[in-house]
């Protein structure tokens, strides 16, 4: 079945704990790896245009860890940190991943995920399939949660804009 | 009651993609089973299986007209699932349209690299 080209990011969820995004890039696999595990390059495309990434730190080998930060426009500061676990470069890329805004009564082994970020050729570019895995539903549906504020702010915006053009 | 544990969470049973397939083939206007059938190219009772979650969850209703069972899209209780889910997937389309910005970038530069050989 043909399917549209648009260069969405497709999320579906395979199992109660996971989230699966795919997209397909329009380049070599090690250049999608290099853009995903080089500190100056994460920065440039993280933020999606949500805010200002102030902080990329990446220590690739095995045990190793990682960190990113940004600032919204709000000031809100949020980061995020984690350690890889599995390393094959242009491959495949296992790592664990915390919120370090996490409400009070959260625990951080609850709300750690392992995210695996998986490289494959696709119709001469790469696919990214980045599989999030939780512990439970219950932090999985928090997760979509995050992005639920995202998708309204995003919502807003969009109402303004169409408003000022109408003037 | 069926048994399938997705039956009964209206975000699951729209997060399979098969069921996301039929979702979006309902999209252009009601369709019976059959053209469904044809247009997924699974079997009969696959499709009406996932008719019959998309169904409890009230994603789809079902009407009979004549001899034919017609299924439509309910829009009005898929707004809160499609919501809760595209927000998170437009922050991950956000990042990767950058993430494309960023890879025009390093295909110059490697071209460059090459033609300085």
């Amino acid at each position: 079945m043909k399917v549209t080209s648009d260069s969405r990011a497709k999320l579906t969820l395979p199992t109660d704990e996971q989230i699966l995004i795919e997209r397909d890039f329009d380049a070599p696999k090690h250049l999608v790896y290099q853009a995903y595990t080089t500190p100056e390059l994460v920065k440039r495309w993280w933020h999606a245009n949500r805010g200002e990434v102030t902080l990329v730190e990446i220590d690739l080998r095995v045990g190793g860890r990682w960190r990113y930060a940004m600032v919204t426009p709000d000031g809100t500061e949020v980061a995020f940190h984690g350690e890889y676990r599995e390393i094959v470069p242009n491959e495949r890329l296992v790592s664990t991943e915390l919120y370090e805004g996490l409400p009070e009564g959260v625990s951080e082994d609850d709300a750690a995920t392992v995210n695996t970020a998986t490289f494959t050729e696709a119709d001469g570019g790469t696919r990214l399939a980045l599989l999030i895995e939780t512990k439970s539903k219950v932090s999985r549906d928090a997760i979509i949660d995050s992005g639920m504020e995202d998708g309204l702010q995003d919502a807003l915006d969009l109402l303004e804009q169409a408003a000022h053009s109408l003037h | 009651m069926a048994r399938a544990p997705t039956t009964t969470d209206a975000f699951n049973a729209v997060a399979e993609p098969r069921r996301r397939a039929i979702l979006d083939a309902l999209a252009d206007g009601e369709r019976p089973v059959n053209d469904l059938v044809e247009l997924l190219g699974l079997a009969q009772p696959q499709v009406s299986k996932h008719l019959r979650v998309l169904r409890q969850v009230g994603a789809v209703e079902v009407r009979d007209k004549g001899r034919q069972r017609l299924y439509r899209l309910n829009g009005r209780a898929l707004k809160p699932i499609h919501d809760w889910v595209s927000g998170y997937e437009r922050l991950w389309s956000d990042r990767f349209d950058q993430l494309d910005v960023v890879l025009e970038d390093l295909k110059a530069k490697e071209q460059g690299d090459e033609g300085d050989q």
